[in-house]
């Protein structure tokens, strides 16, 4: 193909394509989200057992969903920093980490609020939430490991190896409903079968699930930008793209 | 080969092996990952003994019943081959019906009954408006129906 990836992987040109990209991918996650929230609570019936607690599912399942694929592209982020020993790279996976958190924590949070009214209890410590929760502390982790070293390129090795270790935790969470009893139900939708769902219900989570999408690209994209800014300080290339925006 | 192939060989190489350890940890915590004890397991002798454990399954139709005095109530849980009769006290969650899954926690009691102190409802992967559920309710009962009517023409 005629483009030449690796260009992208300097801040210099990459810098100026996060900066074009980032509202535009902010706009399409408000103009979806607007339709999928509207689907979900307003069009999407009842759930025949579970009432209308059921709706959680549509900011639940897509952002636990997000929460495994960030840490997978974070992981992917960190393989290449390792290997290549590449700036972006590292700076990617320290963008996409409190995003990350964040959908960890959305997932755990509207599960506490879905699961009292349904099983009858905030938590429990099933496979499936006790391995979310790892998720969870394994993002805060790589965070605090960055925090506390001083010098940035230490800090790059160190979190792509912690980052690298803990990807192992993303298939046991995928899988965790299958290989043991879990209080937690299976999978309404998978790669290999027909959704379990109504269809107007699988509709509305694809849409919300696109629009988590778009929203933390554009939130990553947007925060790459300041974190280049902050360790490219002094850089004349910087001083010059700065100029010229 | 590289230095930077030597890399990439070294990160594949390390997540290999992490995954081999990750399954053999996963594979001897096996029994410490697992939620709930089926009936049948519970009458294998597999659950563990003399301390709480939880107990999954359903509800077995018309089994349920309510002491009219108190917030007792005495259930039979089952797995299709083996079941569990359940005494508790307290609120039941919202979703708790006859013929759907349910996990309790507690202990077995010498005469073979399960005195649960927590109750949880387990709800399954399928969510449909009340008007299908209704409709494959019907459905349901009519092929039933039907089956009856077979033997007696």
């Amino acid at each position: 193909m005629g483009i030449n990836w690796f260009r992208y992987a300097s801040p210099v040109s990459f810098l100026p394509l996060a900066r074009a990209l980032a509202p535009w991918f902010l706009a399409t996650a408000a103009v979806l989200g607007g339709i999928g929230l509207w689907l979900g609570f307003g069009v999407a019936p009842t759930d025949a057992t579970q009432g209308d607690a059921y709706r959680i599912i549509f900011i639940h399942v897509p952002a636990a969903w997000m929460a495994m694929f960030i840490y997978v592209v974070m992981a992917g982020w960190s393989a290449l920093a390792l290997g290549y020993n590449t700036r972006l790279s590292a700076m990617m996976a320290q963008a996409l980490a409190p995003t990350g958190a964040l959908m960890a924590a959305l997932a755990l949070w509207t599960g506490a609020f879905w699961g009292r009214p349904t099983w009858g209890t905030y938590w429990a410590w099933d496979a499936r939430m006790s391995s979310t929760l790892i998720l969870l502390f394994l993002y805060v982790g790589v965070i605090a490991l960055r925090g506390a070293f001083d010098d940035a390129r230490r800090a790059d090795r160190a979190c792509a190896l912690l980052t690298l270790v803990g990807v192992v935790n993303v298939p046991i969470i995928y899988f965790s409903v299958r290989w043991w009893n879990t209080l937690h139900q299976g999978s309404s939708i998978s790669l290999t079968a027909a959704p379990t769902m109504a269809a107007i219900m699988v509709t509305a989570m694809l849409v919300m699930t696109f629009a988590l999408w778009a929203y933390c690209i554009g939130v990553v994209l947007w925060r790459v930008q300041a974190i280049v800014a902050e360790r490219e300080e002094g850089a004349p290339w910087l001083a010059r793209t700065a100029v010229a925006r | 080969m590289t230095p930077r192939h030597r890399r990439f060989a070294l990160i594949g190489a390390g997540l290999c092996v992490l995954a081999v350890v990750a399954a053999l940890v996963l594979n001897a915590f096996q029994s410490n990952l697992v939620f709930f004890f089926s009936p049948s397991q519970v009458v294998a002798h597999e659950a563990p003994q003399g301390k709480p454990f939880r107990i999954g399954g359903m509800v077995v139709d018309h089994s349920l019943t309510r002491d009219p005095a108190t917030l007792t109530v005495r259930f039979i849980v089952t797995d299709t081959v083996h079941t569990i009769p359940v005494v508790y006290t307290g609120l039941l969650p919202d979703l708790f019906k006859e013929g759907k899954g349910v996990v309790a926690q507690g202990s077995l009691q010498p005469d073979g009954t399960f005195r649960a102190t927590e109750v949880l409802a387990k709800h399954d992967e399928n969510y449909m408006p009340p008007e299908a559920a209704a409709a494959m309710k019907a459905a349901r009962e009519g092929m039933n129906d039907k089956t009856f009517e077979k033997p007696q023409p």
